[in-house]
């Protein structure tokens, strides 16, 4: 008798287990885009574009860090650069090398201002996205009561 | 015979439990219930949604998804379609468990790749310096190796001294926290180069401690020693 219960439940157990299983397959996951892939959304939501994102992996295949981070004066900081299409034209940062001559030019919108609309500025992947608790801001003095 | 069925049941079970525990544990978390291992055959329970397994643990199923798929990008966009998908590009480059699942430093190392050093000249070559950096570590773990070597192979001095490390021995205090929130080596590794997780610890914490290394007495022993 405790067998066939045992047997029963077993049988039920799997059952369920499966159910689970499959909507575990098949359910929505969150964002899982390339480590080190940086959301810009500065200007870009407000100007009724798509938020920039740029690929660092693609990127470095090409170039070592220097090149962006020490000769085009890229801060090592996302969203940090307040850099403007009005920058990028006279060939400040991505205009440098996004001019037609090295790399495809400015007329190709859509493949820099690729984001999902309202996306924030953030380094996707980055270890403080990762930490549970949100980083310590800081007391600020000022708002002391004493 | 009952009891080897029974047996069989509980393994594919079990089996089942892993997978669905590995490939998603928002799944678990959403409808509250667990499955337990209970003496010997296989109990269903049902938790309060508060106590489920893994509720904080984000697991990433594709890691290098490709660009209308990875949640950040608009597929609704046409050029996102053009966009190359990472596994396209890393293709036959040397592979790790975290950050880009690549090994940056060895496919360069290899020859695999070649990104230039300079903007427009595809000839220059890295102004590459050979130079470790022996840390010691106050904790158990081993002592840091800083290798000068992989990182002038990607950047230039400016890039990190005298701004971000002091260039001078003894002057720069660097923690582990101060790292995970991005500051010292944290600028970078946690971001771009490598990520901190417990897969990688050993990729700087490399040194093994000197024989006869004891962890240090905290003053609270020194002061009021065990008797």
């Amino acid at each position: 008798m405790i067998s066939n219960a045992g047997r029963r439940l077993t049988g039920r157990t799997a059952l369920f287990g499966m159910v689970v299983w499959l909507f575990a397959v098949v359910a929505p996951t969150p964002a899982q885009a390339e480590y080190a892939d940086i959301v810009i959304n500065n200007y870009a939501d407000a100007a009724g574009m798509r938020p920039v994102v740029f690929p660092h992996w693609f990127h470095r295949i090409r170039f070592r860090c220097k090149v962006c981070h020490a000769d085009l004066g890229f801060k090592f900081k996302a969203g940090g650069n307040a850099i403007t299409m009005a920058k990028i034209i006279d060939g400040e940062f991505c205009g440098a090398c996004h001019n037609g001559e090295v790399s495809w030019s400015v007329e190709n919108c859509d493949m820099c201002h690729s984001g999902i609309p309202g996306t924030p500025t953030h380094f996707h992947g980055s270890t403080v996205q990762r930490l549970i608790a949100p980083p310590f801001k800081g007391v600020d003095q000022s708002k002391q009561t004493q | 015979m009952v009891y080897q069925k029974n047996k069989i049941g509980s393994l594919l079970s079990v089996f089942m439990l892993t997978t669905m525990t590995v490939a998603s544990s928002q799944a678990v978390a959403d409808n509250g219930t667990e499955s337990v291992f209970a003496g010997g055959s296989f109990m269903v329970t049902q938790v309060n949604a508060a106590n489920t397994f893994n509720v904080n643990l984000k697991k990433v199923k594709d890691p290098n998804a490709a660009p209308p798929d990875d949640g950040i990008h608009d597929p609704e966009n046409p050029a996102t379609h053009v966009l190359q998908p990472p596994k396209d590009a890393y293709i036959g480059l040397p592979t790790t468990e975290f950050g880009n699942h690549i090994d940056w430093v060895k496919a360069i190392d290899d020859g695999l790749l070649k990104p230039r050093w300079e903007r427009t000249d595809p000839t220059a070559e890295p102004f590459v310096l050979d130079l470790d950096i022996v840390r010691p570590v106050k904790a158990s773990v081993p002592d840091v190796v800083f290798p000068h070597r992989q990182h002038t192979e990607w950047l230039s001095c400016s890039n990190c001294h005298p701004a971000i490390f002091v260039p001078q021995k003894g002057a720069n205090q660097i923690s582990m926290s101060a790292i995970l929130l991005g500051q010292k080596c944290g600028v970078c590794h946690g971001k771009v180069s490598f990520p901190i997780t417990t897969k990688s610890c050993r990729k700087c914490h490399s040194k093994p401690k000197p024989a006869g290394w004891k962890p240090p007495l905290s003053e609270a022993t020194l002061k009021n020693p065990w008797k």
